[in-house]
């Protein structure tokens, strides 16, 4: 760990849909630079987890820290703490009435409010980092599913997030699209940033994360570095699901 | 002139006679409609988002939720009425039932706008509701996830989608406004219908005087068809996208302010 301090901590965290438990006691916690990886079966509870993070859902029970504070708490402000924990999503979310440009300059001008000079550089800063700033004067309907998820992961890097969500960013993308977009995610890690990833993409995630965390059945059956999950794994559970990718 | 015969000549001697008469009768048609349709929509759109407004949590405060529960009640009940009520009578009873109730003395033009507004508003605040239902919910959680409040996310994200969903249907109600205020004449607004049949009843000639009506309401409909449609392309922008090379011209970058003039330029 590169530093004592976590940026989120949860404890506890349980969420049910009526009488189902998607999420049991799950406990974590993300430290700066950190690149997490959580992979398990569909329906295991990862995506609901990771919107259990920035609220997109209400955890029935458990609580969320925020550089310790809590998420839940009165006076906290929602809004400001969405501002810092960026989310990445599987269908791209662009906003269809703006351009790419307008797209990554919305966040930083109406919830930062920063000057629209200020909000034009930072958005060409990451649109060029994610190798889309020709492209800004295009709609997001004009651009390839790939593209658009590069201008999404633009979009949440110009709020200059503490943490970065990615809910399985390339499952809605064909094969080709895939290299691209895991390709700017791969150089986001290499710089630093923190990140939690759902994904799918077990080959990504042995080779770029510091922290695998194994979920299944809505509790987080085994957790650790890349090394132990993918190499010797502790849980049968682990062993099966891995297998049964590898055999694919 | 010697006295008309044929149909044809009955027609080109209405048209000389009462072509200015019309013509006036087609400006107050047009204005009734078109301010009765701006200000339906502008009723609609406020209906229809607080329509939308998400009840308030089981743990919120009572006063809240009673609140909510009333003001959705309100909405719901003006829709229904004004819906499920005929414009006709809708304008008998605001035009006389202000008089007697409220004492108060609207000029009929002015009962005329009210009633269409109304009229409008309940249709559209369906139609916005529907509109803003349609979007997809990645959009709102997208705008929720940068940090945005319901109302930012509303109104940069959400609007400026369902406006350009729901334009047919503004132009429907355009264009149904357009016919449809042809039931004012019952409180002697001297729109086009009304000036129609005063001038058939000079001569009696029905089918001559209603059948140059029915040609002028028909211009005045497919005209402004015509200008939605123009309006929608317009919106829609050019399909293709420049690619801009951020070496050529480093600083030639930001959109130039004389584009984003208007609300155009929001999609």
């Amino acid at each position: 760990m590169v530093n004592d301090t976590s940026i989120l901590k949860v404890q506890h965290l349980t969420k049910r849909f009526g009488d189902h438990q998607v999420l049991q006691d799950i406990d974590f916690e993300t430290y700066p630079q950190d690149v997490t990886c959580i992979i398990g079966a569909s329906g295991s509870g990862k995506s609901t987890l990771l919107r259990c993070i920035n609220l997109l859902e209400t955890p029935t029970s458990g609580e969320i820290l925020f550089h310790g504070a809590s998420i839940f708490a009165g006076g906290f402000n929602l809004n400001t703490y969405r501002a810092h924990v960026g989310m990445v999503f599987q269908s791209f979310n662009l906003f269809h009435n703006m351009t790419v440009l307008q797209n990554c300059m919305a966040g930083t001008q109406k919830v930062m409010k920063k000057s629209r000079e200020e909000a034009h550089d930072l958005a060409i800063k990451y649109l060029t980092k994610v190798g889309m700033d020709p492209y800004i004067n295009a709609k997001p309907a004009q651009l390839s599913g790939g593209q658009q998820q590069r201008v999404a992961i633009a979009r949440a890097l110009a709020m200059e997030p503490e943490v970065l969500l990615f809910d399985e960013p390339t499952s809605a993308l064909d094969p080709q699209m895939v290299g691209e977009v895991l390709e700017v995610m791969r150089s986001l890690a290499l710089e630093g940033l923190t990140m939690i990833i759902v994904t799918h993409e077990m080959a990504f995630a042995k080779d770029v994360s510091s922290r695998v965390i194994f979920m299944d059945q809505g509790v987080i059956a085994e957790d650790g570095p890349p090394s132990q999950i993918f190499e010797a794994p502790k849980n049968e559970r682990t062993k099966e699901f891995l297998s049964r990718f590898i055999n694919r | 002139m010697s006295t008309p015969t044929t149909f044809m000549q009955w027609v080109i001697f209405l048209l000389h006679k009462y072509l200015p008469f019309f013509i006036q009768g087609c400006e107050i048609t047009f204005i009734l409609a078109l301010v009765g349709t701006l200000f339906g929509c502008l009723i609609g759109l406020l209906v229809g988002v607080l329509r939308t407004i998400p009840a308030p949590g089981s743990n919120a405060n009572p006063a809240v939720k009673i609140l909510y529960k009333l003001l959705q009640f309100v909405l719901l009940a003006y829709i229904e009425i004004f819906r499920g009520t005929p414009m006709m009578v809708q304008a008998m009873v605001v035009y006389y039932g202000s008089m007697q109730v409220f004492n108060l003395n609207m000029s009929p033009m002015f009962a005329g706008f009210f009633v269409v507004s109304i009229n409008t508003g309940a249709y559209m605040a369906e139609t916005v509701r529907g509109g803003i239902d349609s979007i997809a919910v990645g959009q709102t959680e997208a705008a929720k996830a940068i940090g945005m409040t319901h109302w930012q996310t509303m109104m940069s994200v959400i609007m400026p989608q369902t406006i350009r969903n729901i334009l047919p249907q503004i132009g429907n109600n355009l264009i149904i406004n357009i016919k449809d205020t042809s039931v004012l004449n019952v409180i002697s607004v001297t729109e086009l219908y009304f000036n129609g049949k005063s001038a058939a009843g000079v001569y009696y000639r029905y089918f001559e005087v209603y059948f140059l009506i029915s040609v002028l309401y028909f211009i005045m409909t497919f005209a402004c068809a015509r200008l939605l449609r123009w309006v929608e392309r317009k919106i829609d922008g050019s399909g293709y996208y420049e690619l801009v090379d951020p070496l050529a011209d480093p600083t030639g970058m930001l959109p130039e302010k004389k584009k984003t003039k208007g609300a155009l330029r929001l999609w």
